[in-house]
Formats: C-alpha cells, structure tokens, sequence
C-alpha cells in the first residue's frame, strides 16, 4: 500500500498536521474548535508512530499498538473535555476561551 | 589517703540548697528558704572545720610536709586520650584553709542576711544565689585542674553578677552588675588563652602534675617563644589578668567599687572576703609554676599588686560612701597580697611572701567581712551609706561599735591583733626582695590607719546628727556574727600558719622583726592619731585640707578619672572606630546582601507577574515559543 511512497513523505504530512493543530490551539477562541486542533496534534503524532514502526522495525507492532493506544485516550479526553466545555456554556452562556480567565495571580 | 569522701558533701550542699530554694523557695514562706540555707551552711562549715581539723592537726605531720590528697575524683568529659577534663577534690593547705575561709564568712552571712534582709522582697532568691556563690566558691578552691578551676570561676562571676544586680529595680545595681561582670569577663578571656597556651605546653591540666616540684613536663616549653618572650611567661601572665580582673587588681578594679550597690552582706561575702581573694587564690595556686618557670610574670605579679594597693589606700582616703571606702581598702589589702605572692621565694624561709599572702588573705577575710557586717549594721540603723549623714552613733550601736573598732584596729595592724601579724609578715618578706614595694607597702600601712579611722572617727563620734527616728542597735541575729567575727579577728593571727601553709608544704620556723615591726606599728599608730586629730570633733579642718590639695583632691575624689578614662576609651574610640564600622558593615552588607536578594525577588516578581493572564492561549504561545527556542538552541549549539 505505501510502497514507493518514501518516508519522508509521510513526515511532512504529519508535521504539516501538527503546526495546523498549534495554530489553531493557539489562534481560535472557540473551545470546540481548539479541541479539534488538539486532535489534529495527536493525530499527527499517530501518523508518525505507525510510519516509523513500519519503516524502521517491519516485524514489530509497538508503534501501530501505541497510536491505538493514543486513539482511546483521545477519545477520552475528547469527552472530558466536551464535558467540560458544556459547563463552561452553562456558566457563561458561549464557549469563548477568552472569557475563561479567572484562574490568574 | 582516704577517709576525706565526705568533703564531698561540703560542696553538695550548697549546690543541693540552691536548687531547692531556688526552686521551691517561692511555695513556701521566705523564712524556710533563709533557715534552709542557713542550717545547709552551718553543717558545710562544720564538716570544714572537722576536715581542716584531721587535715592540719590529724597527726599526719610527715618530715615531707602535708601531702596533697584527692579523695574523690571523676573523669567528666573524655575527648581525646590526652584531653581529659575531671572533676574531683583537692585538697591541700591553701584549699583546705579557703574553705574554712569560705564557709565560715558565708555561714556568717547567712545568719547576719536572716536580719538585715528580713522582709526584703526576693529573700529566697536572695539565699538561693548565695547558696550557688557559696557552691561555685568551694568548687573553685578544691579544684584538682585548672579546666574545672575554670568552670567554677565563671559560676563565681555569674553569681556575683546575679548578687550586684539583686535590686534589679535600681538603674545603678543593674549597671553595677553589668561592669562587674562584663570586667571580670574582659578578664577572663586571658585567663582561657592562658589555659590554652599552658596546656598546648604541658599538655595536662591537673594541678598535681603542674606544681610538682622539678617536674620535667616544662621541658618543651623553653623553645618556644612569642614576640622574644618565652610561652611560659605569656600563659602565666594570661593567667594572672584572669586572677587581676577577678581580684581587681589595676587597671581591672574599676568593678569593685561600683559592685557596692548589691546588699551588703553580699558585699561582705563576695566582694571583700571570698570571691575577690580567688585572683590571689589562682596566683597561690599556680605558684610553682609561675615562680620557676615564669619570673618575669611573678615580677609584674609583686608590682601591679604594690600599685594597686598604694592607689586604692589613696582613693579610700577621700570617700563619702562607708562601702566604697571599704571597697578601696579591699582593693588595697588584695594589692598586699599579690604583693606578697610577687616578692616570694620558693621553700623554707625564701617562701615566707607566700606564707605572709595566705596569712593576710585568712585575717583579712576576718576582719574584712566584720568591717561590712558592721557597715551593713550601721546603714540597717541610719538608712543612708554617706558619712556626712553619720556621726555619735556609738551611743546608739554599742556592739556595732566595739566590732567595728576590733576591725579597724587590726587592719591597721595595731601589735597582737590578726592583722599584725600578717601584714607584718609581708612587710619582712618584700623588705628581703624588694626595697621599693616595702617602701611603698609601708606608706599604705599608714595611710590603711588613717582612713579606716577616719571613717570610724566620723561615723561613731563627731557630731550627732539629726536623725529621722532614733537609731537602734541591729538584731542579735546580726550581732552575733559581728561578735563571732571580732573574736577570729582578733585571734585569728594567732594560727600557725608558718607550720600549716607554706609554699612546699613544709613548716619553717619564723621570729617577729623588730626592725620592720615597730615602725609600722607607728606609722599606723601615726595614722590613728591624724585620724583622731582631724575627724574626732566635728571640724572644718578636713575640709580647708582638701580644699589645699585642690585639684588633686579633686582627681582622687573621682577616683583618679579611670572610669572615665574607660568610657572613653570604650565609647569614644572602640564603639566609635572599631563596633560603628563593623555594626556598618553588618547593617549594610550582610544585611544588605539578605535583603537585596528579597527585594530584588519582590520587584521582579512584580514585573512578571501580569504574564499570569489567565489566557489558555497565552500560555499555550509560551509554552511553544519556548519548546521551539530550547529545540532550536540545541540544535544550533549541538550540531
């Protein structure tokens, strides 16, 4: 399936992926959109474990059983976000990030 | 050897009195503390008496002399294999004669203290820091080395201090005690750095193995030396300006006089018959030492002791104040005796200074602690220390009156009263060494009559004055031991000291001079008759000679400026040049350091803070604007 597509390749997809998911954490104030950016992030970061264990190591699977391993957790974390994101709505009735800021000196 | 373990309790019952009234003294009414202490003395004195009697009188009479025991000692701290610091008891003569010395004059002062503080407030401290003195007195006299000589020195400095300050209500006993103690202190840190220096030396501090007669542990010391003079020389004299500060010796008495403002037994105990003689003591003590190995020390020793007594007989003949008076002349007769310590041989006939300094530090103690005793039952009847506010009280104080008279004449030296005979003895003895101290010594006889005469003339005779109510004669429970005190001056010389405490131990025979006898008797006859002239009736005679003295009447009323000479010297040019810059350097830089550290901390902190904005994305910014500068660096700096 990838043959004759060289790493590299794959690498500047996910590295392409990864600074999308930055700017976006950085740059968007709606929360949902930021948790999307974050999921870009682990994404990219999938895409890289499952190129560099078929690469490097062929006859191995650690790499392919961590991004399954990271999908879970992000599934997790999506939901406790989410939820979290819905009490922040309750509370200040829209989810700009910029109006959560009470946790200062 | 043995058969001495119950001198044990000599020492123990002071120390087991102090705690217990010191501790529960304030449960129960002041009287039971006062008895308490009173009845723990007494049986202290007992067992003294009974142990100087075995000791002196026990048959033991060897051709060698008397033997130095150690009946009881125990290794209290063990450092090293060489540095071992004991605790133990000697005895010899001069520990055995100080503490019949001690405990006798301080179970006088416990039972003259039961009138003359009744119903002060403070009575049980009162007994209980006379109890710590007394114990920390007697610990110092049978000290085995000089390490636990040093500890009870300093208990001895602190229970002075804490005696000066007991009416620690009044401005004056509280700075009183401040100087007598920071003095003695300023004193004692020559005494420590003597220690040291004889120990590196000797490498032991026991006193045994020190004044062994041709010991060989001096042999390392004659190599070495510091600024041309030898180590010896340097420990010895070190020594001495712990024993001088303690004894108030020039230029260190300026303690003495001010130590007044503590109650008068207090006086009486301390500061005229026990803690004063321990300088003369700690000289007597380390006599061998100092006279072989150091002569230069001995000889500094006879002179600052002939000056110190000249200087304070000139002084006491101005005074006012009767204790101040007294303190002069205590300061005066403690000159004798280190003067007599100074011009002394060793052995036989040559230690006859030595045997003369024990023998006058015995009478003195006498006679010394009657004069306060009595002094003390002259203010307990007027309520002032002045002379001017005295006078007639003869009719009055009768028993005061025949005591006080005992004291004055022996220490004048009137023929067969105690202080005759000693000071007569080291009148012979610095005649055979020295030419220019017995001269000065025999100048401080007269001038001794004269002002102790002058103060009784002007205070038992004179004019009467006007008295607020009629005086009355004191308690008997403070006339007894006025009474039991002119007895032992008056008897006291009588003792055959010539046979008991000698330098080596070894009793010499030794016959009145009548060459040095007979003229100071009537130099001091000379003095009584001037005081008996000028100070009998009520004249302005004294006066018109002051006033012809002029300005050296005047500097020797103010005691010749040597307290202000110290503040000068300490205010103007130590706290000025020396404490301000370092107090500076403290206050600016150090300090300054800590504190700019703080402040710097606060101020940045402060300028940062507003990077803390709560802002998810401002964190999120930082936090990979900095994982991109750290990636960035390394790879710049690594690759």
């Amino acid at each position: 399936m990838i043959q004759g597509i060289p790493l590299e390749h794959f690498l500047i997809v996910s590295t392409i992926m990864f600074f999308l998911g930055v700017c976006g954490f950085i740059i968007r104030r709606n929360l949902i959109t930021m948790l999307m950016a974050i999921e870009l992030i682990l994404n990219s970061v999938n895409i890289n474990f499952v190129v560099f264990n078929r690469y490097l190591y062929p006859d191995q699977l650690q790499g392919q059983f961590f991004s399954l391993f990271i999908v879970g957790i992000a599934a997790a974390e999506a939901s406790v976000a989410i939820a979290l994101i819905i009490n922040i709505y309750r509370k200040l009735q829209n989810i700009d990030v910029e109006n959560v800021n009470e946790l200062k000196f | 050897m043995t058969g001495y373990t119950y001198t044990v309790f000599i020492i123990l019952i002071p120390l087991v009195m102090f705690l217990v009234t010191g501790l529960l003294g304030m449960k129960w009414r002041p009287i039971v503390s006062g008895l308490l202490g009173t009845i723990g003395m007494g049986t202290s004195w007992a067992l003294s008496l009974m142990t100087a009697g075995s000791y002196f009188f026990g048959g033991a009479h060897h051709a060698e002399g008397f033997q130095s025991i150690i009946p009881f000692e125990l290794t209290w701290l063990r450092f090293t294999e060489t540095l071992i610091i004991k605790m133990g008891i000697l005895l010899d003569p001069i520990s055995v004669m100080m503490l019949v010395v001690i405990t006798t004059i301080s179970f006088m002062v416990h039972l003259y203290s039961l009138g003359y503080m009744h119903g002060e407030k403070g009575f049980q401290r009162f007994y209980a820091f006379l109890s710590l003195f007394t114990f920390s007195m007697l610990g110092l006299v049978i000290a085995t080395n000089i390490f636990q000589m040093y500890i009870f020195w300093e208990l001895v400095g602190v229970s002075s201090f804490l005696l000066i300050g007991f009416y620690y209500q009044k401005p004056s006993a509280v700075s009183a005690s401040k100087k007598a103690f920071i003095v003695t202190r300023f004193a004692d840190l020559g005494f420590l750095i003597g220690i040291l220096i004889l120990s590196f030396v000797t490498g032991t501090f026991d006193f045994a193995k020190l004044t062994e007669p041709g010991t060989a542990i001096f042999g390392s010391a004659a190599s070495m030396s510091f600024m041309g003079i030898s180590a010896m020389t340097w420990a010895m004299t070190l020594i001495f300006i712990g024993g001088a500060g303690k004894s108030a010796m020039f230029p260190l008495h300026i303690w003495l006089p001010d130590a007044m403002e503590g109650p008068t037994p207090v006086s009486a105990l301390i500061h005229a018959a026990t803690m004063v003689v321990a300088g003369v003591f700690l000289v007597a003590r380390m006599f061998p030492v100092i006279h072989f190995q150091a002569p230069a020390a001995q000889e500094i020793i006879g002179y600052v002791g002939g000056f110190t007594s000249l200087f304070a007989a000139v002084i006491a003949i101005t005074q006012y104040d009767i204790k101040r008076v007294l303190a002069f002349s205590t300061l005066s007769q403690l000159g004798y005796m280190m003067l007599a310590l100074g011009v002394s041989g060793y052995g036989g006939e040559e230690g006859l200074g030595y045997m003369a300094s024990m023998f006058h530090l015995f009478t003195h103690a006498m006679f010394k602690a009657l004069l306060f005793l009595g002094a003390g039952s002259i203010i307990h009847a007027v309520h002032s220390n002045y002379m001017y506010d005295m006078g007639g009280l003869r009719k009055y104080l009768p028993i005061t009156h025949i005591t006080f008279l005992i004291a004055c004449l022996t220490i004048a030296g009137v023929p067969f009263l105690s202080g005759f005979f000693s000071k007569d003895e080291i009148l012979v003895a610095a005649l055979h060494h020295n030419k220019i101290l017995f001269a000065v010594e025999f100048i401080v006889a007269g001038l001794t009559a004269f002002y102790m005469f002058r103060l009784y003339f002007s205070v038992f005779w004179g004019k009467d004055r006007h008295y607020h109510h009629t005086p009355h004669e004191s308690p008997l429970v403070m006339t007894i031991p006025l009474m039991f005190l002119a007895v032992a001056s008056i008897f006291a010389g009588y003792i055959p000291f010539h046979h008991l405490v000698t330098s080596d131990k070894i009793g010499f025979a030794t016959e009145m001079n009548y060459m040095v006898a007979v003229p100071s008797v009537l130099i001091g006859l000379f003095g009584i008759a001037m005081a008996w002239i000028l100070y009998k009736k009520e004249s302005d005679v004294p006066a018109k000679l002051a006033k012809s003295w002029g300005i050296l009447y005047t500097a020797t009323y103010n005691k010749f400026y040597w307290d202000e000479i110290y503040l000068f010297v300490t205010r103007k040019i130590i706290f000025n040049y020396i404490s301000r810059p370092i107090a500076w350097f403290d206050r600016h830089i150090i300090d300054g350091f800590m504190v700019g550290i703080g402040l710097v901390t606060e101020k940045v902190s402060y300028q940062i803070k507003g990077m803390q904005s709560g802002q998810l994305q401002h964190y999120a910014f930082m936090f990979v604007a900095g994982t991109l500068a750290l990636a960035l660096s390394m790879i710049y700096f690594l690759m």
